[in-house]
């Protein structure tokens, strides 16, 4: 297996646990009903949280991965991105977008209907989640079955 | 996913080369190793800038090192 499946493995797994575990760990502060403005607070301060925790995560995760896999194959990971890494990253970025866009528009249709708030960001912050996952899916795909 | 129509000879060009490696000819032509492991498998078909600095590389023409159709012949 080479350096960019492998990548493409730990990726999807870490999108995985950071977004498991950190759903967990919010869980018991969800609000039970309550105003809208006390919702909002919450969802406003769960997104942000999220993207700075996911970010720095992914980077730890990248550090681990890269040193584990210097040691384990003594191949360095390349430096830069080729014709063919390019090709692949549009094709997950499309399929990433595209998933994403469902989910938002879904998130929108749910308002539509009169649910409550809550289930919007519930919709909204899915959809993110599985374009992430849809992306890793995307680039695995193609480097192991090819473009 | 199916395979390209657009082959290339490059796994017994880089044997015939002194045993060229892989890594030995992606520094040359300026990609990464997993991009000639895919155009080896046939899982790719390299833009034609790539295609002719893989030419370049075993200083052959274009049509010796690729193919369009089934053409197995060296």
């Amino acid at each position: 297996m080479t350096y960019q499946e492998k990548k493409s493995i730990v990726s999807l797994i870490s999108a995985i646990l950071i977004f498991g575990s950190y759903c967990l760990y919010m869980y018991p502060r969800f609000p039970e009903g309550g105003l809208e403005s006390e919702t909002f607070h919450f969802w406003g301060s769960f997104v942000l949280i999220l993207t700075l925790f996911s970010i720095i995560a992914h980077i730890l995760i990248s550090i681990i991965f890269n040193i584990v896999f210097r040691i384990t194959t003594r191949e360095k990971e390349p430096k830069f991105a080729d014709e063919l890494d390019k090709l692949i990253d549009l094709k997950a970025n499309r399929n990433s977008f595209f998933v994403f866009i469902v989910g938002f528009l879904l998130a929108m249709g749910s308002l539509i209907i009169y649910e409550p708030s809550q289930k919007m960001f519930i919709i909204l912050i899915t959809a993110g989640f599985l374009s992430d996952v849809t992306g890793s899916i995307t680039k695995l795909y193609h480097y192991r079955k090819g473009v | 996913m199916s395979k390209k129509l657009v082959g290339n000879h490059i796994r017994k060009l880089r044997f015939n080369h002194d045993e060229m490696t892989q890594q030995q000819l992606a520094d040359k032509v300026g990609v990464t190793r997993q991009t000639i492991v895919a155009l080896e498998k046939g899982n790719y078909s390299p833009s034609l800038e790539l295609a002719f600095r893989i030419a370049h590389a075993f200083n052959l023409p274009l049509e010796e090192v690729f193919f369009y159709g089934d053409n197995t012949k060296l």
